[in-house]
């Protein structure tokens, strides 16, 4: 800054440092009212696992159950829907799932554990609506003639197959999120919870 | 009589000296010089004010029975769902005060589309009227912001699924993206920490800033003077007094004339209250009848029709571009198609403003755009997959308007240039 003869220099070299004072001062009380606008320590604990019997879930039906005000879908996929799912990799973004979309053991063509049970997030990865389910096959299900069954998200018309894995040129950028889950025994699954945690 | 009326000038005497009552009066009103020929168009920014004041005094007293607790009552219902039908069904006249608010918000988008559409016609952006553009392009964000703050109020299904697929949006910014999203959220997902701070920019954050833009915007419109559907300054040609020759005091001219205009917009805005609150589920959605459920989606969800065009921006991007997902660039075109009339004033090159004026280019592009608008909004309240009459697909058609769209924009120094203008008049004309 430029000092003329006319400016008392000490005092505007004080001016100066008050304000910058001042105003990082005022900078830094905005720190708890932003700070307070992130998840609270309530919000931060909610969240645990929750456990699921799915002996009652027979092949071909799906169950929604909520795990941290998610929807989580558990799907016992049939024989015929496993074999379909595999004819459609050249028409899905990341058939391999090679985006870390699921803990590494479900990172299979089936994108499970059990090969015909898959635990997924049913949250689209566009824009978090929740995909409805559509199951019946071809024209039937009034998505295409080829449709091979999967879900489709009501909002900006994202498709998925029945492994959760996105089609290509879809708003949706990434396969639907495998949660971490386990089993407990045969037909007892908990989710949120896994062996390596 | 003479000394009730010298007790009043006293009193008025006493304020002037501490108050510039008086000299504001004769500024902004009684010696505010308009044009004196300003017609239909310009019914509308003294009706966007008479909704401002519906949606402040409905909403204060919506606030002395609505709850923002998204919690379930005895009865399994969130509270807030359940006090808004509390406020329907059980409150005194309620039903009248919820209605009103609800269609005044859709009431002040109506009004604020056809006052913007003004500016479009006669070229009010232009110089020197650029800051009263831009302050009215932060109020109409802001209404974007209080409108879709407010929706999530109710706690119903599209009131919850909306502020999802919104407040996504944000997570869709590279790096920052996801922890700006939660921050927002104050959550993981949408719940109540989300409602109560809604309830918090709604009734408290987003009004003030909103009178705050309206101020300026109308200090700043009063400082430069009203441009006039020839699109020519009347301060030009001024009598002995420094009157601008074809200007007539803003009162009692057109207070007058704006009460007629308010006359007839209450009318509308009466009809729509008392017999179609709802306005055929484009102004209240029937999902939105259903509380918040967490883990369904409801088959179709659109917005509210005022953000439909833009919707339709968000959804016409589906390629991924330099290695960054779609979803990002649907995110950036539509906030790009909300912000982009923000540069109006530096992008129209045209000799002349009004478009009484200006050429067939101008004209016909306009009113393409005009359409294409009308018909995204449309595409934008429909399910991805619809087909007009049942075969032509809705998706390429809003992703063609949508490249229009921009192009419009992008492309309009050239032809705004070019055009073939008519001359100006000296004086306004009143046809």
């Amino acid at each position: 800054m430029s000092c003329d003869e006319k400016v008392d220099c000490g005092r505007r070299r004080l001016l100066v440092a008050t304000a910058t004072v001042g105003g990082v001062a005022g900078v830094a009380a905005a720190v708890p009212f932003v700070a307070s606008m992130l998840p609270s320590e309530r919000a931060k604990a909610a969240g645990a696992p929750v456990e699921v019997d799915i002996s009652k879930l027979a092949p071909g039906q799906m169950m929604t159950v909520e795990w941290r005000g998610k929807p989580v879908w558990i799907i016992n996929r049939t024989k015929e829907m496993l074999d379909s799912m595999a004819k459609i990799g050249d028409q899905l973004a990341d058939p391999k799932s090679d985006k870390n979309m699921q803990p590494e053991y479900a990172k299979n063509d089936t994108r499970s554990i059990k090969p015909e049970i898959l635990v997924a997030v049913g949250i689209c990865t566009h824009l978090g609506c929740s995909p409805t389910e559509k199951f019946k096959t071809g024209a039937e299900s009034g998505v295409d003639p080829n449709w091979p069954g999967g879900f489709i998200c009501p909002c900006h018309g994202s498709t998925f197959d029945l492994a959760g894995r996105v089609y290509k040129s879809k708003p949706a950028p990434d396969n639907l999120e495998v949660p971490p889950h386990m089993y407990l025994g045969d037909a007892k699954l908990i989710i949120g919870e896994d062996k390596k945690a | 009589m003479s000394k009730v009326n010298a007790l009043l000038q006293g009193t008025l005497n006493w304020v002037d000296e501490r108050f510039p009552l008086t000299s504001n009066w004769k500024a902004h009103l009684a010696e505010y010089y308009a044009p004196k020929n300003f017609n239909f168009w310009y019914f509308f920014g003294s009706l966007a004010m008479l909704v401002l004041v519906i949606q402040i005094v409905t909403g204060i007293f919506l606030t002395m029975h609505y709850k923002p607790d998204a919690a379930l009552n005895a009865s399994g219902v969130p509270v807030a769902f359940a006090s808004v039908e509390y406020i329907m069904r059980d409150v005194s006249w309620g039903w009248l005060i919820r209605y009103m608010h609800s269609t005044g918000a859709s009431a002040f988008f109506v009004v604020v589309y056809l006052h913007m559409f003004r500016g479009l016609l006669y070229g009010s952006y232009r110089k020197p009227r650029e800051l009263i553009w831009l302050f009215g392009i932060g109020i109409f964000l802001c209404l974007m912001g209080e409108a879709f703050f407010g929706y999530l109020l109710p706690w119903g299904q599209m009131s919850f699924w909306g502020a999802q697929v919104i407040v996504n949006l944000f997570s869709a910014i590279p790096l920052i993206g996801p922890d700006l999203s939660i921050w927002l959220r104050g959550d993981y997902v949408v719940g109540d920490a989300t409602l109560n701070r809604f309830f918090a920019f709604h009734v408290i954050a987003m009004p003030l800033v909103l009178i705050g833009l309206v101020g300026a915007h109308i200090i700043a419109l009063h400082e430069v003077g009203s441009n006039n559907p020839d699109g020519i300054e009347i301060k030009k040609k001024k009598d002995a007094n420094g009157v601008p020759l074809d200007g007539i005091p803003f009162h009692p001219y057109y207070s007058v004339k704006d009460i007629v205009g308010v006359v007839v917009f209450l009318f509308v805005f009466s009809i729509v209250v008392f017999f179609m609150p709802e306005g055929g589920g484009y102004f209240l959605e029937y999902n939105n009848f259903f509380p918040a459920d967490p883990l369904v989606t409801p088959p179709h969800i659109a917005p509210v029709w005022y953000f439909t065009p833009y919707y339709s921006l968000l959804r016409a991007v589906t390629y991924p571009l330099f290695g960054i997902d779609a979803k990002f660039w649907g995110v950036v075109a539509m906030g790009a198609g909300t912000l982009i009339f923000a540069f109006l004033p530096w992008l129209d090159r045209s000799p002349v403003k009004s478009i009484r004026y200006r050429g067939p280019i101008t004209k016909w592009l306009l009113a393409v755009w005009v359409v294409g608008f009308f018909i995204l909004g449309f595409l934008g309240t429909k399910d991805p997959a619809y087909k007009f009459f049942g075969f032509i697909p809705g998706a390429p058609v809003a992703q063609l308007l949508s490249v229009y769209y921009f192009l419009f924009f992008l492309t309009m120094p050239i032809w705004s240039s070019l055009d073939r203008c008519k001359p100006e008049p000296d004086r306004v004309t009143m046809k």
